[in-house]
């Protein structure tokens, strides 16, 4: 994969990016499980 | 704007691949918010009584026309502009999607404001519905050049971000009405005018980052075949030549059925899981059991396009089809003997491959057709989507009701509809297996490719440092 690691894109480049998407992503999964929980009350 | 040209996002040498998947969950995550939509329609039945619905509130029935429309014009929009966002590149298809997307917000924001539900139709159902399609297909093509080693797992990231939008804007939504919620206002408005500025600003991040790779760019390490094997080609096809070959609307047959199968349950599960459990499954567990295939859904998503890559496009689509068939005829023993584990896991793995039709069905385009007009061509195809929204509850409700209506208990309703859904899937298997390679009369001619990329070039702009 040499062209995923010269410069241009950088570590926090892609970090960033990932965060930016998964924050929220992953708010959003985890009250959805904990909603989904009430099934087995 | 010439940002927008795709000239102007070819990835220099350094660019990293996976900066495109972000790029795609900012489009896919904010467009997702459509199935979060009814959140709307309870507090949009008290726009004037506040309190409670009055006379000249809106009705239930009147609001989900906005959602239909929005779902009818995905539909319509992704097969219209599918060649347009195909030739003129990501970055431009997503920047027009965000208008509209966000534009649907702030039109319906008015609607509500002056209490017009037409301005709503047009708002989000039209031009918003517009950015759905639009939005929904742009990423695709990049993403399946980017990965052509794993096409069927880049292109399931991004469509499991519509899975998920829901996620995040059920609860946004509800949190933002709170917050303008007053003793003489609901907040609708205001929070569709936060939305959309939200939306825009996280889709206009998706733009600038997107990037098409340079010509001839391949992975490290990836040789692309140079021979087309059984079921994947190295050839192109025309987008409305496509539309000539048999695999076409065989493989629109096959996403038709696999959703209709799908989308009929994913409705009517928080009714179907109480009514044939009575007394043991609660309002309470139904949301529960209704969150929980929200999630399966968008796992699916990403998880049987991953797994398609490996064990190919059509054997994927047999185990939707062969396992989906089984689980739907073991859905009234369930019932029978009462077991709730055994309906929740049923419909828990159908509905991962309801979702995993959508994300599979890109890759397995590109395999029939070649990545040229992968895009094109998934955008005409996703009118299987409209249809079978409108065939599945379709089947689900009204063989209930009819069923209710001559005397079968309510616990026992649903079996006749299980079973019509297995035989759909049987047909799903017979379309699948029909899928042959496409003939080479449908390739593109070198002439007829010069030609394309000429008007290419023409659309796009001046190539950079031209």
């Amino acid at each position: 994969m040499a062209n995923e690691t010269q410069k241009g894109t950088t570590t926090l480049h892609l970090v960033l990016a990932w965060a930016f998407v998964g924050i929220p992503l992953t708010l959003g999964v985890i009250q959805t499980l904990i909603n989904s929980m009430k099934l087995f009350q | 704007m010439s940002f927008f040209d795709k000239s102007n996002t070819i990835a220099g040498p350094g660019f990293n691949r996976w900066m495109v998947p972000p790029a795609a969950l900012c489009v896919h995550l904010c467009i997702g918010q459509a199935y979060a939509f009814s959140v709307f329609n309870l507090p949009m039945t008290k726009l004037i009584g506040i309190s409670h619905s009055t006379p000249n509130d809106w009705k239930l029935t009147q609001l989900g026309w906005i959602f239909s429309l929005g779902i009818f014009f995905l539909g319509v929009s992704s097969a219209v502009f599918g060649r347009w966002v195909e030739e003129g590149g990501p970055r431009r298809a997503m920047f027009t999607a965000a208008c509209c997307w966000a534009g649907g917000f702030f039109i319906s924001a008015f609607g509500v404001y002056i209490h017009n539900l037409w301005i709503i139709y047009i708002g989000y159902g039209v031009i918003g519905g517009c950015g759905l399609g639009i939005g929904y297909i742009s990423p695709v093509s990049t993403l399946i050049k980017w990965f052509p080693d794993r096409p069927g797992m880049a292109t399931g990231m991004a469509i499991m971000g519509f899975g998920g939008g829901a996620f995040i804007a059920a609860p946004l939504s509800v949190w933002l009405m709170s917050r303008f919620n007053t003793a003489t206002h609901v907040g609708v408005a205001e929070t569709f005018i936060v939305m959309g500025a939200i939306y825009f600003v996280f889709m206009m991040v998706g733009a600038i980052i997107v990037r098409v790779p340079a010509p001839g760019w391949k992975p490290a390490g990836y040789t692309p075949p140079v021979q087309a094997t059984k079921l994947i080609t190295t050839k192109d096809v025309f987008v409305y030549d496509a539309l000539k070959t048999p695999q076409f609307w065989l493989i629109w047959w096959v996403l038709c059925l696999n959703v209709t199968a799908g989308i009929g349950v994913l409705g009517q599960a928080s009714a179907m899981s109480q009514e044939m459990f009575p007394g043991k499954v609660t309002v309470v567990a139904a949301a529960g059991f209704v969150g929980l295939m929200s999630l399966f859904n968008m796992g699916g998503r990403f998880c049987w396009a991953t797994v398609s890559d490996y064990i190919g496009r059509k054997n994927t689509y047999f185990v939707f089809m062969v396992l989906g068939f089984i689980l739907y005829c073991t859905v009234p023993t369930m019932g029978a003997i009462g077991s709730v584990t055994g309906f929740v896991l049923c419909f828990l793995v159908i509905i991962s491959m309801y979702g995993g039709g959508f994300s599979t069905v890109p890759a397995y385009l590109k395999d029939m057709f070649g990545t040229r007009y992968v895009g094109a061509i998934h955008g005409l195809l996703l009118t299987a989507w409209s249809m079978a929204g409108i065939f599945g509850p379709v089947l689900v409700n009204y063989i209930r009701a009819y069923n209710v209506a001559h005397g079968v208990p309510k616990a026992d309703a649903y079996n006749v509809t299980m079973y019509i859904m297995a035989g759909l899937l049987v047909i799903g298997f017979i379309c699948n297996l029909l899928v042959k390679a496409v003939h080479h009369r449908f390739h593109m001619s070198p002439d007829h490719e010069a030609e394309m990329a000429q008007i290419e070039v023409g659309a796009a702009g001046e190539p950079a440092g031209a």
